[in-house]
């Protein structure tokens, strides 16, 4: 019964070889520990699970965590919007240089982005004796590092989107007596929710569980300034397994609970605009 | 006389808008992105460039530098065939589950690396059963060479297979089967067809991999214990060095992996330019 198949016929081989690696090296490197980690928790029990995360250290550290990398993600999805549409859009000497560069979170380790942002925004630094405000090892430094990882995500979700836009949906949209603004609100921006909403998950997900970026510029005061991954560095150190175990599986829980509410969302949006 | 009507181009915005928000995205640009880079390297060169040379011919630094081109030189092809292996499963055949494949392969994405490392010391650190097993029989994991390269691995594990999916999807099989039928092997098809084909989006993705390889922290700062000179990468060795307050030795270890990163960019950029039209499937994903 061809219907019971796993794999459709096909003329090629090697199905069997790649599709055997593939599952390997998965099941080895990222579902064993997983599933390790949650094994962990199961056998903790839910109570004892939900008493070692229920402490206010403990949600103040998730509660930060979750919080700056809302606002952070939210700073990039508007200042990635206005880079994929500058860089797509106009052009301007050093262009190319921009794009670039827009990498180059990526490509920088994070541990030195977060000791180059400590040492510019430091009340010594020299953007941070410029700034009213304190940045460094306050809240607002977290949320600068995580724009700075973050900011990637949404330019390179749109831009490609940006790119293949006609523009005669642009000139329609003039022909029939829109204003420029009105065309960018109810012509273009929808068209690009999908892509946006797309990069803002990358980014929001990327830094929920940002550590080293963070970790310099943050002060690190419990209560205050303390990331959940801190946290679990910090109860493993102390050989504390358990409640270590316990925020990470609280990590998990709240990342994935998020991610497929944004995919509902997403799958929402598609239908709205008739993207595929 | 003449009334020259000038079109006012409809699809763009007024030229006073387009220059303000052309000056706003450079000056963010500006302050976000490159001025980071110019202090890692100011930093470095604080107190003169024999100095920061000298800081990196320190035997830990030396042997920190070493670890971290073995990590990415063990890790690096392993990701690439494991990519390559996936991306010939999931763009060349119709399976079931083959979505929620890519979705297991996309997980670590969503998975802080710091909790990659902690799964790693829960399942092989001296206190699991197959830990302590292991240990026993002097297999170290954790802690230990093993450890941060399985914690490498993680944190990379999607890089290769989601630049190879969107482009071998694009070129179709057509071309494999053409090759089967004028009766080469399956692995001669493979090799002669379809390693061409990939090759440029095999290399982006291999530069995207080998970045992260080498830059990153959190899953192996979790699993590497930091034994100066045997279990500190580079980036580790940056911390090290930084929390003790020596900014200058900090610093230029940090400026050769920002000169890598930069290495990396024009690379990539490169890649970019000049095989635009390879490489268009992978942007569009």
């Amino acid at each position: 019964m061809a219907t019971h198949r796993f794999v459709a016929p096909s003329p090629l081989p090697g199905f069997g070889l790649g599709f055997g690696i593939t599952m390997a090296a998965l099941s080895a490197v990222v579902l064993l520990p997983i599933a390790f980690l949650l094994g962990r928790g199961i056998a903790l029990g839910p109570t004892e699970l939900w008493g070692m995360v229920n402490t206010p250290r403990i949600w103040a550290a998730l509660g930060l965590s979750f919080r700056a990398a809302l606002i952070a993600s939210l700073v990039n999805l508007v200042f990635g919007l206005l880079l994929a549409w500058v860089l797509v859009r106009y052009r301007f000497p050093g262009r190319r240089l921009i794009d670039a560069a827009v990498d180059l979170p990526f490509a920088l380790p994070t541990a030195v982005a977060g000791i180059a942002l400590t040492a510019l925004y430091a009340p010594n630094g020299a953007f941070g004796q410029l700034l009213p405000v304190r940045v460094a090892y306050a809240e607002p430094g977290i949320w600068l590092a995580l724009i700075f990882i973050g900011l990637p995500f949404v330019v390179r979700s749109v831009q490609p989107v940006l790119e293949e836009l006609d523009p005669e949906l642009e000139e329609a949209s003039a022909t029939l007596g829109a204003s420029r603004a009105v065309t960018l609100r109810r012509v273009v921006l929808p068209t690009l929710t999908p892509a946006l909403l797309t990069g803002f998950a990358l980014a929001l997900a990327r830094s929920v569980g940002e550590y080293g970026s963070v970790i310099f510029i943050a002060g690190n005061l419990p209560f205050e300034t303390e990331i959940a991954p801190l946290l679990i560095v910090i109860r493993l150190e102390e050989y504390n397994y358990d409640a270590a175990a316990a925020i990470g599986i609280a990590m998990l829980m709240i990342s994935f609970a998020m991610l497929l509410a944004l995919n509902l969302i997403q799958t929402g949006t598609r239908r709205r605009t008739g993207h595929a | 006389m003449s009334d020259v009507v000038h079109p006012v181009p409809v699809t763009t915005e007024p030229r006073g808008v387009r220059f303000l928000v052309i000056l706003l995205v450079l000056s963010l640009v500006a302050v976000l992105l490159l001025a980071p880079l110019a202090a890692v390297f100011s930093e470095a060169l604080a107190d003169g460039l024999p100095a920061a040379l000298q800081a990196l011919a320190q035997p830990d630094a030396r042997s920190a530098i070493g670890l971290t081109l073995l990590v990415a030189v063990i890790t690096v092809p392993l990701n690439a065939a494991v990519g390559i292996a996936a991306a010939w499963a999931i763009a060349r055949f119709d399976f079931r589950g083959k979505a929620f494949l890519v979705t297991l392969i996309d997980l670590p994405f969503s998975v802080s690396p710091v909790v990659a490392g902690l799964a790693l010391v829960l399942l092989f650190g001296s206190n699991s059963t197959l830990g302590g097993w292991l240990i026993t029989h002097d297999m170290r994991i954790v802690f230990a060479l093993p450890g941060i390269i399985l914690a490498t691995l993680f944190v990379t594990f999607p890089f290769v297979a989601r630049e190879l999916i969107p482009v071998m999807i694009e070129q179709g099989r057509a071309e494999e089967e053409a090759a089967l039928t004028l009766g080469a092997s399956g692995w001669r098809a493979f090799r002669t067809v379809t390693l061409p084909n990939i090759r440029w989006a095999l290399l982006y993705g291999v530069l995207l991999c080998n970045a992260r390889a080498m830059g990153e922290f959190g899953a192996v700062a979790v699993v590497s214990g930091k034994i100066r000179g045997e279990t500190t990468t580079m980036p580790i060795m940056v911390e090290m060095l930084y929390n003790e307050y020596l900014a200058t030795a900090a610093f230029s270890l940090a400026a050769a992996l920002a000169l890598l990163a930069l290495v990396t960019l024009a690379l990539k950029s490169l890649l970019e330019w000049r095989h635009a039209d390879l490489l268009a499937a992978t942007r569009r994903h």
